[in-house]
């Protein structure tokens, strides 16, 4: 019999475009404290804690080890640490819960685009030897998969501006969102993406706290149980993907057990408008099912918790009974090479 | 619910050099995911997930460095963690891996750790100044070196058994043909006469800067029955966090390893380690920390660890060998240093450690640590599966 698993708190800052005034740790703590409130639990109750962030951010090595400074880490606690998105952390600690080694899990995430370039930082993901040194840019790439879409028929200029108009509509109602309301599709940044194609630039943290069984109902009154989860990865180089799919979307969503049932809600983390319309088409989602109630990544994207955030918006709404069954997606590397796939459900009402 | 028992089928190293010019940080991790699964003759086709850790990206100016490998880590169409714990990183990625396994979440996992140092240079990457923080003092050395200071003053070591634990893990270097320093004309004078860089640290007490991975394949009971070779298995595991800085913290005995190895020794049914552990891979970096560890471990009371390592019980033929590889003094790609721990531990139990295998080792414990003496990861393997 495997552990049921729970998403059965979330906390997250208010997204900004700079928060220069603070550390990471600082930005960080008051979400710690918010989620360890709603569960009334304290750092040393907690069986597990895992996190994500990345240290080219920050701009210096070991960037996360002050932040556990933060957790409250005395006595010693069970901790470990990914270089990925937040979501990634919550996956293994999942995996943890599952062994039955803890029942309860922290898993927190951040990232401080402000201090740099997030455009040029990104680049340094690339291929070190022939690639990173030409620099290409995030939304350089993302517009070559724009284009591709494009190309391939599958959107067009103006369908991509109401995926931004709806967003920035949608974020309108979510206090945490850093872009809302009515927003100017812009200007061409990189053609075909203008600047309501791409996500702002911003500072941002997240933190959810995971309980198995039981444990979770006494945590929680509406738990968002963790039916599958799943994530996979592409090859690297983009002349050998097909930018107009998304195979490891699609292979984490069948092992997720996305397919299975229909869902009413996805928080997709689609950092670009063209890849909200790829991932629709290949998570087999239709226009009945409520995509990004919370403005998604085109409304605020902290790189590294952007990811962590839809898990935690998914599981919000159940917790709060606007979703039954919803879709939580996270994304990383150029143009979606990596993709997760959870899918969340409340008990029955 | 019951977990999977863990086994190791496969463990694969690079030769540890000062400089891999001759392949890319792909070509490096390649090399020691293929030995690893050529040991446990699998194929690409046979791992369903693969779990990667290093040290800091800035060591190799890649950010996320991952995503650049799952080509060349066999990881397309898979799912691919990335581990950071800092200097503990390649203990805390293996034991990711395990729980996959442990979890019944995947049935066969490969996990590899690497750091590829000559692309960049890791003492200033490690020597970052920031604002209103305590930087690592150029380089961890500066850092490490008042903590030595105050065990030799709290347990009043002589001053020499710095010098026994390095010349001792470069003997046992020559044994191993994966280590980087192979110093075949070093004597304990030769030690002992070395520059001293942070007092009380010299030279030949510190590690080198190597270029090097290492890689395991990790399976389930099933896997373990079809395994060509022994299987390892691991009996326990476990990692634990305390802060870097705090008014509380015992840097020459931090509670974190303490509370660790307790975890560890609990689940593998272990009543005294000194008893009961047949060999230890420890993480030494710098010299002092075998008889600072030997304590934090379990092996000896508080104060009588340097007594262990003074009277040749931690020789490759002493009664508890510690570091028969050679240890990070004799190899330090850092990221990988810590999974090189634990596979050197898992290849003792396995009967396949060559000339540095110890007769008879039944369990073994694999050790590592980073950050600030912050983290900790660590996992005792034996010859035989849990309960048996």
């Amino acid at each position: 019999m495997t552990r049921e698993i729970a998403v059965v708190a979330f906390a997250q800052t208010d997204h900004r475009r700079s928060t220069e005034e603070s550390s990471e740790v600082e930005m960080l703590m008051p979400v710690l404290h918010d989620v360890l409130q709603q569960t009334g639990l304290k750092t040393a109750d907690i069986g597990f804690t895992c996190s994500g962030s990345s240290d080219y951010l920050a701009g210096r090595a070991f960037s996360f080890t002050l932040a556990l400074d933060g957790v409250g880490a005395w006595p010693p606690v069970s901790e470990s640490h990914v270089e990925m998105d937040g979501a990634w952390a919550l996956y293994e600690a999942w995996t943890k819960l599952l062994t039955g080694d803890a029942d309860t899990a922290l898993v927190y995430s951040y990232g401080k685009s402000s201090p740099g370039s997030v455009r040029d930082v990104l680049t340094r993901q690339l291929d070190p030897y022939y690639v990173a040194p030409l620099w290409p840019d995030s939304v350089a790439l993302a517009a070559l998969q724009a284009q591709a879409l494009m190309d391939a028929g599958h959107t067009d200029e103006p369908a991509l501006a109401a995926v931004g108009a709806r967003s920035r509509a949608a974020a309108a109602a979510n206090p945490h969102a850093q872009l809302k309301g009515r927003t100017p599709q812009g200007d061409y940044i990189v053609r075909p993406l203008r600047t309501g194609d791409c996500p702002p630039v911003g500072d941002g943290a997240a933190a959810v706290i995971l309980a198995a069984g039981e444990r979770a109902r006494q945590l929680c009154e509406r738990p968002a149980w963790i039916r599958g989860i799943d994530h996979r990865i592409e090859a690297h180089g983009l002349g050998v993907r097909d930018l107009t799919d998304s195979p490891s979307t699609r292979l984490a969503a069948e092992h997720a057990g996305v397919f299975e049932r229909p869902v009413d809600t996805a928080e997709l983390h689609a950092p670009f408008s063209a890849q909200e319309v790829l991932l629709r088409r290949v998570l087999r989602l239709g226009d009945d099912v409520r995509v990004n109630p919370s403005g998604g990544a085109l409304a605020a994207n902290p790189v590294m918790a952007a990811g962590l955030i839809r898990i935690g918006e998914a599981a919000a709404r159940i917790h709060r009974g606007a979703s039954d069954r919803a879709l939580a997606h996270a994304t990383s590397g150029p143009c979606l090479q990596q993709n997760l796939v959870a899918v969340l459900e409340g008990d029955p009402r | 619910m019951s977990k999977e028992p863990v086994a190791v089928v496969g463990i694969g190293q690079t030769k540890h050099v000062a400089a891999r010019r001759d392949v890319s940080i792909a070509g490096l991790v390649r090399e020691a995911a293929r030995r690893a699964l050529e040991d446990a003759e699998l194929t690409w086709a046979d791992v369903g997930a693969v779990v990667i850790g290093k040290a800091p990206d800035f060591f190799e100016g890649v950010m996320m460095p991952e995503l650049y490998l799952a080509d060349a880590l066999g990881a397309v169409g898979k799912p691919m963690l990335r581990v950071h714990t800092a200097g503990s990183v390649g203990g805390s990625t293996a034991l990711v891996a395990a729980n996959l396994v442990a979890a019944r979440v995947h049935g066969t996992v490969l996990t590899l750790a690497f750091e590829k140092q000559s692309e960049s240079n890791a003492m200033w990457g490690l020597s970052l100044p920031i604002p209103f923080q305590q930087p690592l003092l150029a380089g961890a050395g500066g850092f490490f070196a008042p903590h030595v200071r105050a065990y030799m003053r709290r347990s009043g070591a002589p001053d020499a058994i710095g010098s026994l634990v390095a010349y001792k893990d470069r003997r046992n270097a020559l044994k191993n043909p994966y280590a980087h320093l192979h110093e075949h004309d070093l004597t304990l004078e030769k030690v002992q006469a070395s520059p001293m860089l942070w007092d009380p640290i010299r030279y030949s007490e510190t590690c080198p800067s190597s270029d090097g991975a290492c890689a395991m394949v990790l399976t389930d009971r099933a896997g373990a029955a079809r395994a060509p070779r022994p299987p390892a298995w691991m009996l326990g595991g476990a990692m634990r966090s305390e802060p870097t800085l705090f008014a509380g913290k015992d840097f020459v005995s931090p509670q974190a390893g303490k509370d660790c190895a307790a975890d560890v020794y609990r689940q593998a049914g272990i009543a005294d380690p000194r008893r009961d552990i047949d060999a230890v891979e420890m993480y030494v970096p710098f010299s002092w920390y075998e008889p600072m560890w030997l304590e934090n471990l379990g092996f000896a009371e508080e104060g009588e660890g340097w007594k262990l390592t003074e009277s040749g019980v931690t020789e490759l033929d002493g009664d508890l060998p510690v570091n028969m590889s050679g240890g990070v003094l004799s190899a330090n790609p850092i990221g990988a240093s810590g999974m090189i721990r634990f596979a050197e531990a898992a290849l003792q139990v396995r009967g396949q450690a060559g000339e540095h295998q110890v007769d008879g080792a039944r369990k073994v414990l694999g050790h590592a640590y980073g950050g600030g003496s912050q983290f900790f990861s660590m996992w005792l393997v034996g010859a035989t599966p849990p309960g048996a």
